[in-house]
């Protein structure tokens, strides 16, 4: 069953009088379970994708139907409600509240969705310790380290349990090694039945998914699955403890 | 139920996230607190003052006696032109008689001749005192208490005996120490010996009108040495039975002073009546005016304040763009956003409030030594609502900027 269904979705911005088309015309379904990567040059509208994706943006033109449902149709909070519920967020800037522990910033969504609080911290803890974090709940961004950081972004998107995780360059912040553990991070949710869209610009990352997208000056210039997938070892300490 | 949970945890997760926010700019919070503190106190001060003088004004008043009627040549307030006033006949003791006699309804009325001299004691000099002359009668139509002594006999005022009371400002002026009892006084250079000392009646509001600092003798003295009835007017005070005959009693007193003057129907009177309702009336129009002024211009540090509020949640929420992307990539809605920011300018606000609050407080008890007052419950309450709105409406602007934001612009700020 496909989860995600575009058709011919354009994306226009305007600025002056000059009309910079983000994507032209794109088109595809993503199915329950799938493990996606989208490549492309800088500028190709791979983040603007990902925002309609996501329905933190709306489309110029075309058709998005979410689960069966119309997103283009939704209001403002049904959006918010959709984000809330459905998708899991991972950012390449992190995006933590700079503020609140690791826990606090799990815990967000949640309240978003009206959980409450036992509730709400037992699941967010769980969650911090299934990422690997479980000794690091009560710091805070500024106190964690990069892939710390990234780990924490991941359990803040894992926690609501959604129907999809998107990430847009998850990686690209993070010093290679940190990088194969977010990596093997996101091989193990893949594995527990997620589904997965991930931006990246490297080759060696987007082979850890199922399915290749490239896009090219807003359109899809290819959609392949991947033929020889690298599925992560365990390669540190750290991995190995948390698996 | 399903809608109001998520509220309730959204607002409690606004709480603390405005919290954090104060915490994380002690200065600029402080410094825009400022605002609010001094709009708030001075409103409350203001408001406590103003009750302060109201208190003094109505105890004050009550002094005159709201069921005393003052039949005058002269009017406390009057349209009329002053020289058509000064025209009119001096009322005399001859009319005063037929006046006793014509009236049924008042329980006491008495003629008053008023004299202004210096009071002297020793070394002690009180200057230019305001000097109430009439008979026994008198204090029938006051509510005088004594400290010491009594007010005067009949038979001392049939007599014109050199006997005085005092007010109890006067004697505290000349007799610190309260041993004035039986003492001789100058009154315009004549011994008079002192019978009565009165507690303390009035409120300084009423300046020379305050029995307090005025001396009551028999209005023979004062006939004798500093007035003379072919150019000085006496007074009537007549008292009714209650303030709610006072109106019978006005009406009947009309009647029988046109009938001594005879006046012929159609005739102005050539008289006043005078009673505390007009000295009322006068002084609600000016307390209206100054408090209409004084809550304009508290009103506007207030409102300047507030400016500086919204100001600081532009700023606020400017800085915080990126947070308010995350928030709504998080599923927070407008609402969410809104009551956060909301939230924050309140606390400022609430917290700007109480501080201005408790300075309201202290400036209050220092008012309290001059004037009687105390901060009420209202002001307490109107301070504390009065800071909340502030709080809201210069929140709103500032909040609804932020929870129109376009999610991806919002992450996408640098
Ligand atoms: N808000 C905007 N206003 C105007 N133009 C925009 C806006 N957002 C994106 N664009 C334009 O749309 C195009 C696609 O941008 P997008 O961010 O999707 O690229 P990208 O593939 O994610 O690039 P990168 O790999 O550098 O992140 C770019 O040409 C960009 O300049
Ligand atoms: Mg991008």
């Amino acid at each position: 069953m496909n989860i995600i269904s575009i058709e011919h979705i354009r994306k226009m911005y305007k600025i002056g009088d000059v009309e910079v088309h983000a994507l032209r015309d794109v088109s595809l379904t993503i199915n329950r379970n799938e493990y996606v990567a989208i490549m492309g040059p800088s500028g190709s509208g791979k983040s603007t994708l990902m925002n309609m994706l996501g329905c933190l943006d709306t489309p110029t033109g075309g058709k998005y139907d979410f689960k069966g449902k119309n997103v283009s149709l939704m209001s403002d909070n049904e959006l918010a409600e959709i984000r809330n519920r459905e998708i899991g967020f991972v950012f390449q800037t992190f995006n933590l509240l700079p503020r609140s522990d690791a826990l606090h910033n799990v815990e967000l969504p949640l309240i978003y969705a009206g959980v409450g609080s036992a509730e709400r911290k037992e699941r967010a803890t769980r969650t911090l310790i299934d990422v690997g974090l479980a000794d690091r709940i009560h710091h805070k961004p500024n106190e964690l380290s990069g892939g710390q950081r990234q780990r924490v972004a991941v359990a803040r998107a894992l926690v609501t349990n959604p129907a999809i995780i998107l990430a847009d360059e998850p990686t690209g912040n993070l010093d290679s090694k940190t990088g194969d553990e977010i990596m093997y991070l996101f091989s193990q949710i893949h594995a527990a039945g997620n589904t997965i869209i991930l931006v990246t610009h490297e080759e060696f990352v987007a082979q850890h998914a199922e399915r290749i997208i490239r896009l090219k000056d807003g359109y899809i210039s290819s959609d392949e699955m991947v033929q020889n997938r690298t599925i992560p070892k365990l390669k540190t300490e750290e991995n190995q403890q948390t698996a | 139920m399903k809608n109001i949970k998520p509220l309730i945890y959204e607002l409690k997760e606004g709480l603390i996230i405005a919290l954090q926010a104060l915490r994380a700019n002690k200065v600029r919070s402080i410094l825009t607190m400022l605002g609010i503190v001094i709009g708030i106190t001075s409103v409350v001060t203001m408001s406590t003052a103003i009750r302060g003088i109201d208190n003094s004004f109505q105890s004050g008043i009550s002094a005159l006696g709201s069921d005393v009627l003052y039949i005058d040549k002269w009017a406390w307030f009057s349209n009329e032109d002053w020289w058509k006033i000064r025209n009119r006949k001096n009322m005399t003791l001859d009319e005063f008689s037929q006046f006793k006699q014509l009236v049924q309804t008042p329980i006491a009325v008495a003629p008053v001749i008023n004299s202004r001299q210096n009071v002297k004691f020793g070394d002690k000099v009180v200057e230019n005192v305001f000097l109430n002359g009439s008979n026994a009668d008198y204090v029938k139509t006051t509510n005088f208490t004594f400290d010491l002594g009594r007010f005067y006999t009949e038979s001392e005022s049939n007599g014109s005996r050199y006997v005085c009371v005092l007010g109890s400002e006067i004697a505290k002026s000349l007799f610190p120490m309260g041993n004035g009892l039986d003492k001789t006084v100058k009154i315009g250079g004549v011994n008079y010996r002192v019978v009565g000392i009165l507690s303390e009646q009035g409120s300084f509001i009423l300046g020379a009108f305050n029995p307090d600092n005025q001396v009551f003798m028999p209005m023979g003295t004062i006939f004798k040495h500093f007035a003379n009835e072919q150019r000085n007017t006496i007074t009537f005070n007549v008292r009714s039975k209650d303030n709610a005959s006072i109106e019978d009693t006005k009406i009947e007193a009309e009647g029988v002073m046109r009938k001594i003057r005879g006046l012929k129907s159609g005739e102005e009177n050539n008289f006043s009546i005078n009673q505390q309702e007009g000295l009322l009336d006068n002084y609600n129009q000016t307390v209206g005016v100054i408090q209409v002024a004084g809550f304009f211009i508290t009103g506007l540090s207030l409102f300047v304040g507030a400016i500086g509020i919204m100001n600081i949640m532009f700023v606020s929420v400017k800085e915080r763009t990126r947070e308010i992307g995350v928030r709504k990539a998080l599923g927070a809605k407008r609402r969410t956003i809104l009551s956060q920011f909301l939230l924050e300018a309140s606390i400022i606000c609430l917290l700007g409030g109480l501080i201005g609050l408790l300075f309201a407080v202290l400036l209050s008890s220092l008012i309290d030594r001059f004037i009687t007052t105390s901060i009420q419950f209202e002001a307490v309450t109107l301070a504390i609502m009065i800071s909340l709105i502030t709080g809201v409406v210069a929140g709103l602007a500032p909040a609804y900027t932020a929870a129109k934001l376009d999610p991806v612009e919002a992450l996408r700020y640098e």
